[in-house]
């Protein structure tokens, strides 16, 4: 298998080196992909969507319709990561095992039965470290702050680098931190899956549902310019607002997709221990 | 000669990028651990996306977002001050999609875990001829 | 509402495709016929577009209201309109199909399953409809990551079938995205009518070579052509009959338009067939892809097996003929994706019942079959007829007409490789005839004569079977009016 695969590299990588020598040099400003389609792009955004962020305009606007399908390649992911590994919770008895918060003390019950959820005890599993306090309390103190950024990130996506994808990947990360510095019982009672779930699509169905209003709204897919008579500005500015609900369409769905993936992979699908 | 080692040099970038792409293929194909092969894709996604970013830039351009752009001085706007954005909305796409496959492999792989109790391949192929 | 057909096409399936979603975990009855009206709404648009086509002729569509190729263009011809309503109805009739086996198989994961399925559908769709190349790698990778999961579910070994598909679909949708940054590094441009009008400068330069030679790999390993087929037999055998019915008809039918599509409309026919000089050996390479997908197949015992391997040969005829060069042969190719997809969903929805009733699929499980379900192996012998290529069904047209090509075109390998694998293919399925045909004798020793009794598959399995075994029939019937008002139009003229 190594010869086969020294081969496959060694032609593929002649091919492409004899390639590159036709290319334009490094850093160009004359070569073809700098002077024929995105000088439109940097010289009409302002004018056109009235939105500084180059890069978000383009994503979100001229190739809104890419960015759409994005946001359903990782919502599908979540859904084969869910399809594939979850395992039902059975209603059939199992062992339990429960610890005692203040004493420490941990107790296994016979199977079927349990205790009602209360402050004092605390389900764990067979293979169970105690969380260390120090990390506990950080990320407890941290976690709001790393929300608030993200937040930030996703509304000031207009003006500065960011937008739904970065922002809804910080936000799905504060919640996989507390996941890690707890347990995922912990993540799981603050989302519960059922939440997660819909919230993903939910937040694609933002996206495609900003795009189908345009479309009842009497113009083609996602031409944000039709939303002008539904919040009373006019067309450029309709853009932009139509920029920023589909970027908060796809924080949330990456948010949701990120957690719900963590959730699958990390637990093998039995949502108990988690890492 | 000085007319090679100036091509050589003036397009560098594509030759990294030809390097860690054929890294990443080589360890899809010959690697015996799947999760060392699906890391090889990981690789191979990577070095394609860097190919990508490295055609935008532009000598003397800055990033491409428009400063004071809402003030009331309606600057003009050279195209030749900010480098390219269209690879990078491209890419925003693509890391997605690796992210995407690697989440989607992962799950396959403990699959095969929970089926097999192995994650070599070698072990795998014997365990599935005896049954 | 008659120019938004092309966004209701994708749109309605993806909107439905997250009302499915939630539904799984509100109420699990509503996923079916939420799924059921996506693809019905599909299917009509996408007939109502071939029809718009037929009278106006090609449709441009501008998403987002921007011109190409500052925005995203659907662009629909002739070669789309008539893969469109193929795709939607394909898809929706093994989706009627499907029901009964969710129900038995994992009936607690319905909601995620049509998910999954209604968004592979609208990835299918949008690789066929979209007319930047950009876009179509995006909604590959949508079609590919939930074939993936479909496939997954299955038997033991469907887990590491699939996830070699996976590395092997990585690598060919990878390739493709380099062969594209080829194209934009050297033309600035991502809009495929646009690339076709700034590449004639260019056709010298080594990076458009690399460029084609890059996307044409990674489209062959997607099709599964030889020799980059190994991923599929073993992918599709083992997943479960919905998947493979949804998967197998269907996957590798809308690669064969990609290429036909880079062939002819990104890289001009002028460049492939005249600057480039290879389609001599890449005919021969389709000939041996017939010759071994036959062959391997013979040695199967085991249905399902045996006709993942005759899709591994029938992709062989549709490369070969779209390679041969002339219009006999594009005829061949564009006539043989339509007629494949609906022979390979004809057989491999029998394979479905087969298995909801008998629960295996291999030589051992198939005897006695025509006498305990006689519908269903009424259709399964209108497929085989179909796939051997016996007229008046569909696939004798198509190998008319790419024998006719070959002859045209001087590659008396491609004839002799077409007429060996109808031969082989005779025997493969005569061979399963025998077997379904025969009872066992030593049942009946010494007891009385008991006929077998009847255990056919639920009416919701045998009605979509049924609309496709005609449909092969009446496809071949009306071929004349399929070539001369429709195929006639894709290939473009001075095609000799």
């Amino acid at each position: 298998m190594r010869i086969i695969g020294l081969i496959i590299v060694v032609v593929t990588g002649a091919l492409l080196i004899y390639a590159a020598t036709d290319f334009p040099a490094w850093s160009d400003p004359a070569s073809p992909a700098s002077t024929y389609l995105s000088p439109y792009y940097i010289e009409k955004t302002m004018e056109e969507t009235s939105v500084p962020n180059i890069v978000t305009a383009v994503l979100a606007d001229y190739r809104g319709f890419d960015t759409m399908f994005e946001t359903t390649v990782i919502f599908s992911a979540g859904v084969v990561c869910f399809f594939l590994l979850r395992i039902p919770r059975r209603e059939e008895p199992e062992i339990r095992y429960y610890r005692h918060v203040l004493t420490g003390v941990t107790i296994q019950l016979k199977e079927g039965y349990k205790i009602p959820p209360s402050a004092d005890f605390e389900r764990i599993d067979a293979v169970w470290t105690p969380p260390d306090l120090i990390i506990k309390t950080g990320c407890r103190i941290l976690i709001p702050f790393i929300q608030l950024f993200a937040l930030y990130v996703i509304a000031h996506g207009h003006h500065s680098p960011g937008g739904g994808f970065q922002g809804g990947v910080i936000l799905g990360a504060s919640i996989i931190l507390l996941a890690i510095s707890h347990d995922l019982r912990t993540a799981v009672r603050r989302m519960s899956e059922k939440l997660i779930a819909i919230l993903c699509a939910v937040g694609v169905s933002i996206y495609a549902g900003t795009g189908a209003l345009c479309l009842l709204l009497k113009q083609n897919f996602l031409d944000y310019s039709a939303l002008a008579g539904v919040l009373h500005v006019d067309p450029i500015t309709a853009r932009s607002h139509g920029i920023l609900m589909v970027e908060i369409g796809v924080g949330i769905a990456v948010m949701a997709t990120m957690i719900w993936i963590y959730n699958n992979i990390s637990s093998a699908g039995r949502y108990r221990q988690g890492l | 000669m000085t007319d090679l080692i100036s091509t050589v040099v003036a397009k560098y970038n594509y030759w990294i990028y030809i390097t860690l792409m054929m890294i990443g293929l080589y360890a899809m194909i010959a690697k015996n651990n799947l999760v060392k092969k699906i890391v090889g894709m990981n690789i191979f996604q990577t070095a394609i996306i860097l190919f990508y970013v490295s055609i935008g830039v532009k000598k003397g351009g800055t990033i491409p977002i428009l400063e004071h752009a809402h003030g009331h001085e309606h600057h003009v706007v050279h195209a030749v001050d900010y480098i390219n954005p269209l690879p990078h909305v491209l890419m925003l796409t693509a890391i997605v999609v690796g992210v995407a496959t690697l989440g989607v492999a992962l799950a396959l792989a403990i699959r095969i875990y929970n089926n097999y109790n192995t994650l070599e391949e070698d072990e795998i192929l014997t365990q599935v001829r005896e049954k | 509402m008659n120019e938004q057909y092309p966004a209701l096409l994708v749109v309605v399936p993806l909107l439905s495709a997250l009302a499915i979603s939630v539904a799984g975990w509100v109420n699990k009855r509503l996923c079916f016929p939420i799924a059921v009206a996506a693809l019905g709404v599909s299917a009509w648009s996408s007939v109502g577009l071939l029809f718009r086509v037929l009278n106006e002729g090609a449709i441009v569509y501008k998403l987002g209201g921007w011109l190409p190729p500052m925005g995203i263009a659907y662009y629909i011809d002739y070669l789309n309109g008539l893969v469109l309503p193929v795709v939607s109805i394909v898809a929706l009739l093994n989706l009627i199909s499907s029901k009964k086996i969710v129900e038995q198989q994992f009936p607690d994961k319905a909601g995620p399953f049509y998910t999954l399925y209604v968004l592979m559908v609208t990835g299918l769709l949008g690789i066929v409809v979209t007319g930047d190349a950009f876009n179509l790698y995006v909604l590959l990778e949508i079609a590919s990551l939930t074939g993936y999961g479909l496939l997954a579910m299955g038997e033991e070994r469907a887990p590491l079938a699939t996830l070699n598909y996976l590395y092997m679909g990585t690598i060919g949708a990878c390739f493709y995205l380099l062969g594209i940054g080829y194209l934009y590094i050297v033309t600035g441009s991502l809009n495929m009518v646009d690339i076709a009008r700034l590449l004639p400068p260019l056709y010298q330069s080594k990076a458009v070579l690399a460029a084609f030679i890059i996307c044409m790999v990674g489209v062959w390993l997607k099709m599964a052509f030889f020799p980059l087929h190994a991923w599929l037999p073993n992918a599709y055998t083992y997943a479960n009959s919905a998947s493979s019915g949804l998967i197998a008809p269907l996957m590798t039918k809308v690669m064969v338009y990609v290429m036909i599509r880079l062939i002819l409309t990104v890289f001009t026919p002028a460049f492939v067939f005249s600057t480039l000089a290879v389609s001599h050996y890449i005919v021969w390479l389709a000939c041996i892809a017939i010759v071994i997908g036959a062959v391997l197949a013979l040695k199967e015992r085991n249905l399902k097996k045996m006709l993942t391997y005759i899709v591994v040969a029938e992709v062989g005829y549709m490369v070969g003929g779209a390679w041969l060069g002339n219009r006999a042969g594009l005829t061949g190719a564009v006539l043989h994706i339509v007629n494949d997809a609906l022979m390979t969903l004809c057989v491999f929805l029998v394979v479905g019942n087969i298995v909801y009733k008998v629960k295996g699929y291999a030589f051992a499980d198939l005897k006695g079959l025509f006498s305990k379900m006689p519908f269903t192996m009424g259709a399964f012998v209108i497929g085989a007829l179909s796939i051997i290529g016996v007229p008046p069904t569909c696939g004798f047209f198509s190998k008319w007409y790419l024998i006719l090509g070959a002859i045209q075109a001087h590659q008396y390998g491609f004839m002799v490789a077409l007429l060996f694998s109808s031969l082989i293919n005779v025997v493969l399925f005569f061979r399963v005839f025998e077997i379904g045909f025969y009872e066992p004798f030593s049942d009946h020793e010494g007891h009385e004569h008991h006929p077998a009794v009847m255990a056919e598959a639920p009416l919701t399995m045998l009605v979509p079977l049924y609309v496709v075994a005609i449909s092969l029939i009446l496809v071949g019937l009306y071929t004349g009016d399929i070539v001369n008002h429709i195929v006639q139009f894709v290939i473009p003229k001075g095609f000799m």
